[in-house]
């Protein structure tokens, strides 16, 4: 499904003392398949921004577009809109709740109105996309580690089977390799099926490694929307808004200063690694 | 230099539970720890979740207390119930959302609570919660609502209201977890500066390798015991062992060991960029 956002306001606690404008003027596309990475300081209206793509909230004013279709239209069906658009919240874990780890991810596709037998089918599909083994199926939800219940939750949205997949922060308060275990997993069903992924995240490296395209938020606009290697170009005004390039691009930046003729474009380890054996190796 | 913690033997149990609330056994999450942290030291540790790195950072003030073994903190056992109040002046501590533990409606009503609760006379707690908001940096926020800081700055105002009560040592439990770049330096930068000026005893738990290259010692736990113990330098030339632990090392040194994988004479555990810089440029 393709995204397309036009000219988008949300104003909060409107024609109150508290009114505050989240996010102002925004203008998006999003092509079916592609992944999406969404940076941007606390406060900067990200998290606002996904919870208008599946209609948690309603802008104040602008349009939202899925294959051509304004989602704010008479009669635009909003139930199956969410279906197809997963939302994962941060620390979803906290919304388990059911008795088993099966179960709980039967609770997506049980509400979509499917059989029982159905709804076991795709809560098993989804399991296994995460990562999840057979022997937890019947475990308590809270008998899983920190990384397995992440994985058990983000699975009870893919059950769901979304067409779009939206994660907000989904690896805070993770261990490094649970943290790479959910961010493989994540890219591996976006190299297998042809979901949308949009990532939110504060870790500029994770972004770096996976995403296609990086939409920069800041004061609610859109400050810059391009690939790693454009935005991560910009690392002193990210700096000013409370961001940072990754590690990797502030070292190349660095040795280039030192006389080296490295690429200071290199956003991930290995272009870094890449570029210094260029001009360094034999 | 004093001890400021020292743990022996230390062993915590879990009691699991049935439905009627019945013990049907037991967990153990710490498993044999000895360890001692001397005043005025920067302590790492980290561990994969469920490592028992929070159930070991709640003993140090008295939350739990030891199923077997003994946690002393100022020379104080924490098992001694006529001492509690005492160890948790001496030891405090912050956790990972900031939104646990605000509990005031302004900022400096939230600082002030800890020194209230102890009892401290009016004049001295304006005094504690003025001097407390000056070492965070968040002083020209204290008539504003919590509510409305970022999240960094709500982790300072957290801290604020830490050392308003003057421990002697402060334990973090993973107090960047939840920020952006800018909140996750500010934090950092403001535990920098306790430790500097204030000569605070800090333990600071975490998943982000780059928060312990500054660190005196590091701990790394596993399975409730601890696994390695060393400097930053010599955990961090050990990454194949700490990839075992489900534990990662600052990007800086993954570049560095990557480039003397691919054949570069680099040493192992490069731990700042200045480091790697220098070594390639040698190498020119």
């Amino acid at each position: 499904m393709s995204i397309k956002i036009e000219h988008l306001n949300y104003i909060y606690s409107q024609g109150t003392a508290y009114e505050k404008q989240a996010l102002k003027d925004i203008c998006l596309e999003i092509p079916h398949g592609e992944f999406v990475g969404i940076i941007g300081h606390t406060g900067s209206g990200k998290s606002t921004l996904i919870q208008h793509l599946n209609g948690l909230i309603k802008a104040t004013d602008g349009i939202i577009c899925y294959n051509g279709e304004n989602i704010y239209g008479e009669r635009y069906n909003m139930k199956e809109l969410r279906n197809q658009v997963g939302l994962v919240f941060q620390y979803p874990e906290h919304q388990l709740f059911e008795v088993d780890v099966l179960s709980d991810v039967c609770f997506g596709p049980k509400n979509q109105g499917f059989s029982r037998e159905e709804c076991e089918k795709r809560a098993k599909e989804a399991l296994k996309l995460v990562g999840l083994k057979e022997k937890y199926h019947q475990s308590s939800p809270f008998e899983l580690s920190g990384g397995q219940k992440r994985r058990a939750a983000i699975a009870g949205v893919l059950a769901m089977r979304p067409k779009v997949l939206i994660l907000d922060e989904p690896t805070a308060g993770l261990d490094p390799k649970g943290r790479d275990e959910i961010l493989e997993q994540i890219a591996y069903l976006h190299k297998e099926t042809d979901i949308t992924v949009i990532l939110v995240s504060h870790s500029m490296e994770d972004i770096a490694k996976y995403a296609d395209r990086i939409i920069v938020m800041n004061q609610g606009q859109v400050m810059y929307n391009s690939t790693p290697k454009e935005v991560f170009a910009h690392y002193k005004e990210l700096e000013e808004v409370g961001l940072a390039a990754p590690q990797v691009t502030y070292i190349m930046h660095e040795i280039a200063k030192k006389g080296l003729a490295v690429d200071t474009g290199a956003t991930t380890v290995k272009e870094a690694a890449d570029s210094i054996m260029e001009v360094l190796g034999k | 230099m004093e001890r400021m913690v020292q743990t022996e033997d230390l062993v915590f149990e879990y009691a699991k539970r049935d439905e009627e609330g019945n013990v049907v056994g037991t967990q153990r999450a710490i498993d044999q720890v000895s360890l001692e942290v001397k005043e005025g030291q920067f302590i790492a540790i980290l561990g994969h979740n469920g490592s028992g790195k929070s159930t070991l950072a709640k003993h140090i003030n008295a939350i739990l207390v030891p199923t077997e073994g003994t946690v002393w903190v100022g020379g104080r056992n924490t098992k001694d119930a006529d001492e509690l109040w005492n160890v948790r002046q001496s030891a405090g501590m912050v956790f990972q959302n900031p939104d646990n533990q605000i509990i005031g409606t302004v900022v400096e009503e939230d600082v002030g609570f800890g020194p209230e609760n102890l009892g401290v006379p009016t004049d001295e707690i304006w005094k504690r919660v003025e001097e407390s908001l000056q070492a965070v940096g968040m002083i020209s926020y204290r008539h504003h609502s919590p509510n409305k800081l970022s999240g960094g700055q709500k982790q300072r105002v957290a801290i604020a209201g830490v050392i308003a009560m003057r421990p002697k040592c402060i334990v973090l439990d993973e107090p960047t977890a939840m920020l952006d770049p800018n909140g996750r330096k500010e934090v950092l930068r403001t535990v920098e500066k306790l430790r500097r000026q204030e000569k605070v005893t800090v333990i600071l738990i975490t998943h982000y390798m780059e928060e312990v290259i500054d660190a005196d010692r590091v701990f790394v736990m596993d399975h409730g015991r601890v696994v390695m113990d060393g400097t930053p330098r010599e955990i961090f030339s050990q990454v194949d062992m700490l990839k075992e632990y489900r534990l990662d090392v600052p990007q800086v040194t993954i570049l560095a060991d990557e480039l003397r994988k691919r054949g570069l004479d680099i040493p192992a555990g490069i731990l700042r960029k200045e480091e790697l810089v220098d070594v390639l440029c040698r190498l020119k």
